[in-house]
């Protein structure tokens, strides 16, 4: 078992033509996910990454059933791409671009509120399943497929903490990075409550960083109800207030709000331990599994 | 990020969009304000045009009242170091004769996903401030982004407000002007704090805040023109754009080049829990070339506080050859390294990164716990020597 994406899942690569879009349809490929078509407007009946190229999303949801689309498209274009991502029904929308307008994404978050498509991102890594799909950038070979469940803000982190867990012989069910921007679509309550719905999900990873109240809104989440042990990091214990940590999100504010202490302290409050280093939120996993 | 406009410019702006703002003109040397002062006529409001909060109590704000006091004024104010920044211009401007003081203000509610307008009656003080002792005191309106604010929106947060009625209809206005700016302009933050109201019943902006979304920049020419000339700050900072890094000077002495946002912050935080202090946080981004990796190692280098570096890269898209031809290339320049350097790479092509990899130059290790505890030590010792 798994959330949200495995061997099933059939996958619309949008601006499959572009360098990257096409660089990662073919490592999602060589991973083993079923990516049935692309999506690039003008390159309708080419190949590309060894799939047909249609100018519409509605064109590759008709001709190939596609049930999930990835997007690499430009930030200037992105935000009508997930448009059209949601326009289709489709389950799910992963869009990897950084940098999409902010504006462009409350538009965007206004749509979804419609539909009952499932955005991840924007600005993330994407989700895998291991050793059954990976929709995005992620390296799949740090992971192996297992038990534990993990959702993470941040792209290279989730890689440490995985790595953390992998060496120690500690598989994954799915790992989720949901992104670094003010406004994203699954968030990380969505994402807890999918771990704590999959039977096969007996731990969670929850990687956080300093900005916005999501951190703190998932703690109150987790007191509620979700029963799978949890064990949490927060990256930006020592940023000061008013600097921009490279995300768009990740900033502390003048009046305090977003700090590092306020999320662990909540966390602490709902029972979730949070590791100083990777390498404790390892160890807390690993004490949850014995 | 934002791009912040200096008053002068986000006071122009609003101008332009038919917001009343004080007569004003920008000067930079004595005789220039003078002149200006002279032609808006006294008093006047003489201001520092830098980006930082609080000018006005670190003395970077006079108002003055004849030409020996506009004298004193800009002889003082003019090249003086406000919290770190140089102020080469001041902006004169038509003193105001004011009853209240309003706040108005739109950004985007992350938390919601949604614009917000907020309207206060107490303006002309830091608003965090506001909002945290007394939150009520600020009335919020969240706008959907689909229709924009409907005009009984921008009434109803200045009658939430407790605005005076007189005035109600001219201060919605300026809250619906403000509004579409953002909109139109990309804004992050649009604020005028405060909002004065005359005896006479007018309203008119005395200071103005316009922050405008970096990513979307593109298409907004006009105001992307602008930040050039506004461009500013830390000499280290500078160096940081000009190479196009994500980039923050601390205070500490242990410097910091990593991947991925989350992970540098990480990479922060561990040398801290090892008892060094961090000098940067530096993200090189994601897919970095061996020359932009030498370039890291040279805005590190260039910081005379650091004393030793750690550089951290967990590869998804970064590969780890690449990394080690940049940090070989960066090195092998020298005849002695400047500061140690400890490298730990991870992730995709990290075998064919150590082999490449110079070990005569830096210290390997292979965890990121053990890099940085290395890293920390190494920061120590020069310290003692």
């Amino acid at each position: 078992m798994s959330v949200l994406v495995d061997d099933d899942t059939r996958v619309v690569v949008q601006g499959i033509t572009g360098g990257e879009g096409n660089f990662h349809a073919e490592q999602m490929i060589e991973y083993g996910t079923n990516v049935v078509a692309g999506a690039v407007p003008g390159k309708g009946g080419q190949e590309a990454a060894g799939v047909p190229v249609y100018d519409t999303v509605h064109e590759a949801v008709e001709e190939e059933d596609a049930d999930t689309s990835v997007i690499f498209v430009p930030p200037a274009f992105a935000g009508d791409a997930i448009f059209e991502a949601l326009d289709t029904d489709l389950e799910l929308a992963v869009a990897i671009t950084e940098g999409i307008p902010t504006q462009d994404m409350a538009r965007v978050n206004k749509r979804l509120s419609e539909t009952d498509t499932r955005l991840i991102g924007p600005n993330c890594p994407g989700l895998i399943t291991p050793g059954e799909a990976k929709l995005g950038i992620l390296p799949g070979n740090i992971f192996a497929d297992g038990n534990v469940g993990l959702v993470s803000r941040s792209g290279t982190l989730t890689y440490q903490v995985v790595d953390n867990l992998t060496n120690r012989g500690i598989g994954q069910t799915t790992a989720i990075g949901i992104g670094g921007d003010p406004i994203i679509g699954t968030d990380f309550v969505d994402a807890l409550e999918l771990f704590e719905n999959d039977d096969e999900t007996d731990a969670i990873v929850m990687c956080g960083e300093i900005g916005g109240e999501d951190e703190e809104e998932a703690a109150a989440y987790i007191d509620e109800h979700v029963d799978t042990p949890v064990a949490g990091f927060i990256a930006g214990r020592t940023a000061p207030p008013g600097k921009r940590m490279g995300h768009a999100g990740a900033i502390v504010s003048g009046s305090g709000t977003g700090t590092a202490e306020s999320k662990i302290s909540a966390l602490n409050d709902a029972g979730v331990p949070v590791g100083d280093t990777p390498e404790e939120v390892a160890d807390h996993i690993e004490s949850y599994l014995s | 990020m934002a791009m912040k406009l200096h008053e002068y410019q986000a006071k122009q702006v609003f101008a332009d969009a038919g917001i009343p703002t004080p007569a004003s003109q920008l000067a930079s040397d004595v005789d220039g304000v003078l002149a200006a002062a002279e032609e808006i006529g006294y008093p006047v409001a003489v201001k520092a045009q830098v980006q930082v909060g609080g000018r006005g109590k670190a003395g970077g704000i006079e108002l003055v009242a004849d030409e020996t006091e506009a004298r004193e004024a800009a002889d003082s104010i003019l090249g003086m170091d406000l919290k770190g920044y140089h102020v080469d211009r001041v902006l004169v401007e038509g003193a105001v004769d004011f009853t209240d003081e309003l706040y108005v203000g739109i950004t985007m509610d992350r938390g919601e996903g949604k614009p917000v307008a907020m309207v206060s009656t107490r303006g002309g003080v830091n608003i965090e401030e506001v909002a945290e002792e007394d939150p009520d005191a600020i009335a919020r309106e969240h706008v959907d982004p689909s229709f924009g604010m409907h005009p009984y929106q921008a009434r109803k947060a200045v009658y939430d407000a407790g605005v005076d009625p007189a005035v109600a209809r001219d201060v919605s206005n300026v809250l619906m002007t403000l509004y579409d700016l953002w909109e139109s302009r990309d804004g992050s933050d649009a604020e005028i704090n405060p909002l004065m109201v005359t005896a006479d019943g007018d309203v008119i902006a005395a200071d103005a805040v316009m922050n405008i979304d970096e990513d979307a920049l593109f298409r907004q020419p006009e105001l992307a023109e602008m930040e050039n000339e506004a461009a500013g700050g830390d000499e280290l900072e500078q160096k940081a754009a000009e190479y196009d890094f994500d980039y923050v000077r601390l205070e500490g002495n242990t410097g910091i080049i990593g991947n991925g946002a989350g992970l540098v912050m990480t990479t922060l935080d561990l040398v801290d829990h090892y008892g060094g202090e961090p000098a940067n946080f530096l993200d090189v981004g994601g897919g970095a070339k061996a020359d932009r990796i030498a370039n890291a190692l040279d805005m590190v280098f260039s910081d005379d506080n650091v004393d030793s570096v750690v550089f951290n890269i967990f590869g998804g898209i970064t590969r780890g050859d690449e990394v080690a031809k940049g940090i070989n290339e960066a090195l092998e320049q020298f005849e002695e390294i400047p500061k140690p350097v400890v490298v730990r790479l991870a992730g995709t092509n990290w075998e064919e990164g150590m082999e490449i990899l110079n070990e005569d130059l830096v210290t390997v290790e292979q965890t990121l716990e053990d890099a940085v505890q290395r890293a920390v030590s190494y920061a120590e010792e020069v310290n003692e020597q």
